[in-house]
């Protein structure tokens, strides 16, 4: 997981509670909703949670509302397939751009979300 | 030579192996007194489960009887606790006063099983699984006829205790706080095939249950009382939650202590004289509750008491489970990581799933159930690091089957092989009778194989072995297997295959399904998932329970999502007609939400289209309010019944066609099918409803009904056929509501019904929908159907369905500085 990336005006990354691991049905997923877009956090079948920006690479499509299938999200608009620890596209389409990992921690079965400078629904 | 005095604090597992260790490197070397605070000799506390459950005795459990520690001069103090150390003085305390010095103290304190700090834990009738006395008291209350046991926690303790009470005759009853049994051990597939296993064995099991309150009276437990309100009555109440390392003593002596007593990798605690092992030692941050760790740290610390240096590293865990009858084993990642790659293989005949799980070329780890014979070797191949890139094709076959084949061109270990060999210890047959049932019999594919020898045809594990006899024997003739399409990449399995078995072998739920069918997937993916969930839906109306996740996104949010991810919404309109005060209300809800788009559709209804997720269920609200329904301009399932205005208002209309576009719309509504259904009812041959190009199709004449079926008019254009002609409205509705429960039970999903009449035959369904009796047959379980269909989705979610899906998880993030 990439670690978040330290702003000039912070001297510690910023984690933010945003709900119990639980709060998230597995094999689904829920928004956040954050000043750079929305960030969508997934749970698997065997429970791993992920956060990436709220956006498919292709046509910006909303992953939070696809379906969780293993360890990607099909995206609802186009059917692309995104490995949800990289928010790179899978199969076919590969290499065709990437949607940005948010930095996610659990603690405690809660999780914590940060936002670095520099991450953008279009990086 | 004068001995040094060795305390050893624990009799238990972890001091007396500790011991053993030491006397097999230096028998001669101390004078040892070992103080255990059970009133016995040293038994094996791993052995305790098959003790509860009747399947061994103590006697059988003992690792150490009275003669081993006589021949080795071992003092044991049993059944008394030591009540302080002194490290200044190098002595301990026990109680009654006892005072023993030593030269090296051995803290094997064990851990302590951890009490839920509910109220009522004192009852009577409340107790843990820990120590023999604990198995005593549950054998004791399994005693009375009827009693009723429950179990809090689905660890591999808590499964154990219910089985072992299950045996003794108890209804016993786990009830688990996660959604998975084991969930440290097991992924869900696991987990759900754990449950049925235990469900035969008489253990009932209740997950993402919530403790509450343990109930009882005059001082005796009776129940215990969920979070949800429910009580569940029982006479027993194990408590089987987790342990906590027993460093009390360590911390009152002033060791260095964090949750267990720290020590290095000589197992060396915070004073040099003193060493701690077992449960109750915290190594690099870990604790252990398992047995392997402690046989390692003993090793560890033997060596460092015999001039050695132990270095102990930590230990690398597997599980298993033991429930008589259950295999199951655990090790590693069994769920997979990052950039790993699963290998699954199911044997439904046998009841097995195994996952293997691979990351850069290695084992990672493995979870077995219903055949952990392999468990070992995949634990051996994780620890040693090996490489398994060349044995991938058979590594979740196990060991024999690699082995077999290691190291020799498959095709010549098969050519190699003597006719007398057996290929099929299943069936037990041998290659000789596969290659003359080929050849006599002009087999050409794995399934012709299957079918006539019966090769490979239970557990399937010799399947790469008989595709070999069968190239050899062919040679050139042998073609790859082909045959109806499989429903996706987790499974070679056809649609048809799966819809039957369904009904078949009365499979329930997706895991069972997928367990049935050997998936070769842990969970599915996003093309079989919603398909098997409309398969389930469609096979058991009345049980089966919708699971979201497997919905596709608008189904799941019963709107269509457009472009920018805002939604459409489409109230339903019965047969195309609508009102003065219905067109207000769409009116009011497009201005009051500010909706950007109002647009007629091709199907005579009105789209609020670029409503915004968060709005809908107030939209819906709004739109329920004023009378009107979800019109499932998003469903796999029916959407809407075209009409012209017929007899009604039309000077060439021969019968009243609205009415009937109403009544059928009206009596389909809300039913779920392999894809979308648009149906059209024209009130005359001049055909203004455009029924020839629909799924289904009335198309009204003077002598009664021409009923149409398989139009199309999108990616294919593509008129109608007649299915038939009827005299009464009553048999137009028939005949629709039974053609189109045909295509529910019959159709794949994703295929429309003009695809579906094309593969079976306009023939086919003809004979079926006009036999009075098949009619009336599919008829009826379209009614029954629909009993648990024609719900509106949108007054359910304004009613508190499913709120989660409609709003964010959290605000919290808005205020984050951007």
């Amino acid at each position: 997981m990439n670690a978040p990336t330290l702003s000039k005006d912070w001297k510690v990354p910023v984690w933010v509670d945003v709900g119990a691991v639980t709060d998230i049905p597995r094999r689904g997923a829920r928004r956040v909703p954050s000043p750079r877009g929305d960030i969508a956090i997934f749970r698997t079948g065997d429970g791993e949670v992920f956060a990436l920006m709220d956006a498919c690479p292709h046509k910006g499509g909303p992953l939070s509302q696809g379906i969780v299938h293993g360890r990607a999200v099909a995206c609802p608009l186009h059917n692309w397939s995104i490995d949800l620890a990289s928010g790179e596209p899978m199969g076919a389409d590969k290499g065709k751009g990437c949607t940005p990992v948010v930095p996610l921690e659990v603690r405690d079965g809660r999780l914590l979300l940060s936002l670095p400078v520099g991450l953008d629904v279009h990086g | 030579m004068i001995k040094e005095k060795l305390v050893v604090i624990g009799n238990g597992m972890a001091g007396c192996r500790a011991v053993e260790e030491v006397l097999k490197r230096d028998p001669d070397r101390y004078e040892i007194a070992i103080f255990g605070t059970e009133p016995r000799v040293n038994y094996n506390r791993i052995m305790l489960s098959p003790v509860l459950a009747g399947e061994k005795s103590f006697a059988d459990i003992v690792i150490n009887d009275e003669a081993w520690y006589a021949d080795n001069a071992i003092t044991l103090h049993a059944g008394r606790a030591v009540t302080a150390v002194d490290l200044e003085g190098r002595k301990v305390v026990a109680e009654g006063g006892l005072e023993v010095a030593y030269d090296k103290l051995i803290l094997a304190t064990g851990s302590d099983p951890f009490r839920l700090p509910l109220p009522g834990i004192d009852l009577k009738g409340v107790v843990t699984f820990r120590d023999l006395d604990d198995v005593e008291a549950m054998v004791a209350a399994s005693g009375k006829p009827g009693a009723r046991a429950v179990v809090i926690g689905g660890g591999l303790l808590g499964l154990e205790a219910a089985y072992g009470l299950a045996r003794r005759g108890m209804a016993a009853t786990v009830v688990h706080l996660m959604d998975v049994l084991m969930e440290r051990q097991l992924d869900e597939s696991a987990g759900f095939l754990l449950r049925e296993a235990l469900a035969e064995r008489g253990v009932e099991t209740v997950m993402g249950a919530h403790s509450e309150e343990i109930v009882g009276e005059s001082g005796r437990v009776t129940g215990l009382k969920l979070k949800d309100g429910r009580v569940l009555p029982c006479d027993l109440l194990v408590m089987a939650v987790g342990i906590k390392p027993n460093a009390a003593l360590a911390r009152n002596a002033g060791l260095a202590v964090n949750r267990g007593v720290i020590v290095d990798d000589a197992m060396r605690t915070s004073d040099p004289a003193v060493f701690a092992v077992g449960e109750c030692a915290e190594h690099r941050g870990n604790c252990y509750g398992l047995v392997a760790p402690i046989w390692d740290m003993c090793r560890s610390l033997a060596e460092s008491m015999t001039d050695g240096e132990g270095a102990y590293e930590g230990s690398v865990l597997s599980t298993r489970l033991k429930v008589s009858g259950v295999d199951v084993f655990s090790a590693g990642k069994f769920s997979g990581g990052e950039g790993c790659e699963d290998i699954v293989f199911r044997d439904a005949g046998r009841g097995v799933y195994k996952r293997v799980v691979i990351e850069d070329g290695k084992v990672a780890g493995a979870v077995l159930f219903g055949d952990a014979a392999d468990g070992n070797w995949y634990f051996d191949l994780m620890r040693a690091g090996t490489c398994v890139t060349d044995i991938r094709e058979t590594l979740i076959f196990g060991q024999a089957i690699t082995e077999g084949l290691a190291g020799l061109d498959p095709n010549a270990a098969v050519a190699a092989m003597p006719d007398t060999q057996e290929i099929c210890g299943c069936n037990g047959v041998c290659k000789g009778s596969i290659v003359s049932a080929i050849t006599t019999q002009g087999l050409t594919t794995l399934d012709d194989v299957k079918a006539v020898t019966k090769a490979s045809a239970s557990c399937g594990s010799c399947t790469p072995l008989v595709e070999q006899v069968l190239k050899l024997t062919l040679g050139d003739g042998f073609k790859e297997q082909t045959g109806p399409k499989s429903m996706c990449k987790c499974t070679h399995r056809p649609h048809s295959d799966v819809r039957t078995a369904i009904l078949e072998y009365d499979l329930k739920s997706m895991p069972a399904v997928m367990q049935a069918m050997e998936w070769t997937t842990p969970d599915g993916c996003s093309s079989c998932r919603p398909a098997l969930n409309y398969y389930l839906l469609c096979a058991w109306p009345s049980e089966y329970r919708d699971d979201k996740q497997s919905r596709y996104i608008n189904e799941r949010v019963h709107a269509n999502i457009q472009k920018d991810g805002t939604y459409s919404v489409v109230p339903r309109m019965w047969g195309g007609m609508t009102t003065p005060d219905e067109l207000r209300a769409i009116a009011d809800v497009a201005d009051k939400f500010a909706i950007p788009a109002v647009k007629v559709t091709g199907g005579q209804r009105i789209d609020l289209l670029g409503v915004k997720k968060d709005d809908l269920p107030a939209v819906w609200a709004d739109l329920n309010a004023a009378g009107m329904v979800s019109g499932h301009a998003y469903a796999k399932g029916l959407r809407t019944v075209k009409t012209c205005v017929g007899s009604d208002w039309c000077r060439f209309g021969t019968q009243d066609s609205t009415g009937l576009g109403i009544r059928l719309e009206k009596f389909l509504w809300g039913s779920w099918a392999p894809a979308k259904v648009k149906l059209a009812v024209s009130g005359c041959p001049r055909n203004c409803a455009e029924a020839t190009c629909k799924d289904f199709g009335v198309v009204c004449v003077d002598s009664g009904y021409e009923i149409h079926i398989g139009g199309a008019a999108g990616l294919h254009i593509q008129g109608t056929k007649v299915l038939t002609h009827v005299a009464s409205e009553d048999e137009a509705v028939w005949v629709i509501a039974a053609a189109m429960q045909l295509y529910r039970e019959e159709g794949w999903y994703l295929e429309r019904v003009y695809k579906w009449m094309v593969r079976v035959g306009l023939e086919t369904i003809q004979a079926k929908v006009t036999d009075p009796v098949q009619r009336k047959a599919l008829y009826d379980r379209f009614v029954f159907s629909q009993r648990f269909a024609r719900i509106d989705p949108w007054a359910e979610r304004v009613a508190g369905r499913h709120t989660e899906e409609f709003t964010p998880m959290s605000r919290r993030m808005e205020f984050v500085p951007a």
